[in-house]
């Protein structure tokens, strides 16, 4: 049938080819569904969506609150400040309370790698990760992928450069997954200090030249740097981790001439990403973000049983 | 008068045959070569059938969590001495890190007296701490402690990271003819790991702990015995290079001894799986190689003993997010069956398990083990044919934290018996 495999969005591994495609699919047709002049329908009129962000959050939560609001679900969001956590209440707990009150969805952004995989194992409901920890951020993923696709047509036999912090990025474990998964290459650039153990073996190239993972990049996605990484160190200064690693003016002029330029945001101007890059005319983070809604509202309507072609 | 009668005696080094085992009033009365005859026991005692088992001295573990004083939620002394006899433990050392820390006499006394009330009868000898509170800053009453029953000092579940404390503490307890048992762990290079650092850290993005971690502070500490002349243990030794280290300065002469634990034998830290706290532990579930190399220190007799680490928690610690969750495994009642599968897989001989389980921690920490005519009758039985399934849920400890729930292992302890009576009974 035309549905998805799983029940829950927990990571890109548990996705197959065919889910992703589905997905992209219907984001596309949710997509249109934005650019109305009323960017409501009543698809999903009567299901409720509770988001519980442990770990703060804006973009992430503003996109998937109002892709639930234009799917026309009642959505609420929650963040550990204003729960029931700063009481001591464990996760486990608040979330069965929540889960008392029937959502039909729970979505889940948590500073702990596989806390949702631990919510699966306690509550009924099906759970979408939002991000969690160093390990998983699928929605990601799957709007960087959408934006991609939308780009260039296809994602197979295209060649990714993620450059930054890799150990520490969900993102780009997600990506990592995702981007191999249909069919395109990567390569990811970092100091050593920002490199997994082994990361070569989740088949990805691997260097530490910004300029050579560049090179042949179809797409080039910058992370975040997190300044206060410095006191683990990470890297030296902030001075030269731009110099070295960032993806300045100078340095995209080695870049192919079709090439994209992504980033999950926030942005930190200036560190790994030149203002005149980030606002440049290779540069799509806008449209990621945008599409991050309708990758969003494909995946709510998915999950509750949604088919292809389906919905609207 | 009992009779152990017919079963396969081994007290490695000493024994290994089919032999009789006579017991009154506690001790050993007579060790003689099993006669096949039927004929009734002296004094019309009663017989325990042996035939086809194993016969071994009271089993040892040297290093446990018993909990009590402070956590007694997670773990009793009572409860803990019960999951030991069913382990076929007759002798337990309990570490410190309690609430009040056993840093001095009065802890250790109140230890002793919550053994001897509980009735099970299984020995406890708690390990003092290095240091007061186990805090790193000041040396801990060795003196007091030694005299009120400890048996060795360590501040395990933290590092001694400061070094000048780590040599003094080798020094002062060498005075008083105590073994320092480490804990090695760098923290500066734990860094927040909660995991071991390899492929399945970076595939699950957990932090990692790498193996430097530990076996650095093993470099250090051999370094700080050589300098100190010292009797220094390591404890749950789970890397490869730190089974190197040990290695080498046990060829050196140095007089350093090591244990590991069960689950450092058996398995990697694939066993982290899709974020089961229960194989949280610290150190941390490591590779297949470090795995290979604890194994091969085990049977050359680089690491001495065969220690639990048994670390009971309750579900509060373990139901909760991976890198919140507690360290530790529930191992008393599942040390003996693995031990006996590496026998059965032969990675080690049976005689060097048993050694590994009685008389090399004994050796480490100054007690009394072995089967001999006139010693005390600290015997286990085990049977090790029988298949059995781990039921966490039926472990006699309060801590159902292990992640060998569900296995099928072969072999068991089916008689625990202290000082000739029976603690543990399951023929």
């Amino acid at each position: 049938m035309g549905g998805l495999s799983t029940k829950h969005i927990l990571d890109m591994e548990s996705l197959s080819c065919d889910d992703i495609s589905l997905i992209l699919d219907t984001a596309v047709n949710m997509k249109e569904i934005s650019r109305r002049a009323v960017k409501k329908v009543p698809t999903l009129r009567g299901k409720t969506v509770v988001s519980f962000f442990y770990e703060p959050s804006t973009r992430t939560r503003v996109s998937f609150d109002i892709a639930a609001k234009r799917l026309s679900a009642d959505s609420i969001s929650l963040t550990a400040g204003s729960s029931s956590i700063t009481k001591g209440e464990t996760l486990i707990d608040t979330v069965k309370n929540l889960e008392a009150m029937s959502p039909d969805i729970l979505v889940l952004r948590h500073s702990s790698a596989g806390a949702p995989y631990m919510l699966t194992r306690h509550v009924a409901v099906p759970v979408i990760n939002a991000g969690d920890g160093m390990h998983a951020h699928p929605s990601q993923a799957l709007l960087d992928l959408m934006t991609v696709r939308e780009k260039r047509g296809v994602i197979a036999g295209l060649r990714l450069a993620i450059i930054g912090d890799i150990a520490r990025s969900r993102v780009a474990r997600s990506n990592i997954e995702g981007f191999k998964k249909m069919g395109a290459s990567v390569v990811v650039a970092a100091p050593p200090t920002m490199m997994p153990y082994g990361i070569a073996s989740l088949g990805v190239d691997v260097t530490h030249n910004v300029a050579e993972a560049i090179a042949d990049a179809d797409v080039i996605m910058m992370l975040r740097i997190q300044k206060e990484r410095r006191a683990g160190f990470l890297f030296s200064t902030v001075r030269e981790y731009a110099r070295s690693f960032g993806l300045t003016v100078e340095r995209l002029k080695r870049a192919r001439p079709d090439v994209l330029i992504m980033h999950p945001g926030p942005l930190n101007r200036g560190v790994e990403i030149a203002p005149e890059v980030a606002d440049g005319e290779y540069s799509v983070i806008l449209d990621q973000v945008e599409n991050g809604v309708a990758v969003r509202m494909a995946l709510f309507f998915l999950v509750l049983g949604g088919q292809r072609d389906g919905g609207d | 008068m009992v009779v152990i009668k017919g079963g396969r005696v081994i007290d490695p080094g000493h024994l290994d045959g089919i032999y009789d085992i006579y017991v009154s009033e506690g001790r050993i009365t007579d060790i003689v070569e099993s006669a096949d005859d039927e004929r009734p026991t002296e004094g019309g005692g009663e017989t325990i059938p042996a035939a086809g088992k194993i016969v071994t001295p009271g089993l040892i573990d040297m290093h446990v969590h018993l909990r009590e004083p402070g956590y007694e939620y997670k773990e009793t002394i009572a409860t803990g001495c019960l999951a030991a006899a069913r382990g076929g433990f007759t002798t337990v050392c309990p570490m410190p890190n309690t609430e009040p820390v056993n840093d001095r006499a009065e802890v250790c006394r109140f230890i002793l007296s919550q053994a001897a009330k509980s009735g099970v009868g299984v020995r406890v000898f708690p390990i003092g701490a290095v240091s007061r509170g186990s805090a790193g800053e000041e040396l801990a009453e060795y003196g007091e402690l030694k005299a009120a029953g400890a048996v060795a000092v360590s501040d395990d579940g933290h590092p001694v990271s400061n070094d000048l404390l780590m040599r003094r503490a080798l020094e002062y307890a060498r005075g008083f003819g105590l073994p320092v048992i480490s804990h090695c762990e760098v923290l500066g290079l734990v860094a927040g790991g909660v995991m071991n650092e390899g492929l399945m850290s970076t595939r699950l993005g957990l932090a990692g702990i790498p193996n430097a971690a530990e076996s650095v502070m093993v470099q250090r500490d051999i370094a700080l015995c050589e300098l100190t002349g010292a009797s220094l243990h390591i404890a749950h030794v789970s890397t490869r290079e730190s089974v190197w280290a040990v290695r080498e300065a046990k060829r050196r002469g140095l007089p350093v001894t090591a244990e590991t634990a069960p689950h450092f034998f058996t398995l990697t830290d694939e066993a982290v799986g899709r974020y089961d706290t229960n194989a949280k532990v610290n150190p941390p579930l490591r590779s297949a190689a470090d795995r290979e190399a604890v194994c091969e220190g085990l049977a050359d007799g680089t690491i001495d003993a065969i220690a639990s680490d048994h670390a009971p928690h309750s579900v509060l610690e373990k139901e909760v997010e991976f890198d919140l969750a507690a360290n530790g495994i529930s191992g008393l009642e599942t040390s003996l069956g693995l031990s006996l599968s590496l026998v059965d897989r032969e990675l080690i001989s049976l005689n060097r398990m048993v050694e590994a389980m009685t008389i090399a921690p004994a050796r480490i920490l100054g007690l009394e083990s072995g089967l001999k005519k006139g010693g005390p009758a600290d015997i286990t039985i085990i049977d090790p044919h029988r298949a059995w399934r781990v039921k966490a849920a039926d472990f006699r400890s309060r801590g159902k934290n292990t992640p060998f729930d569900g296995w099928e292992l072969r072999g068991r302890a089916i008689l625990t018996m202290v000082d000739g009576r029976i603690v543990y009974n399951n023929l």
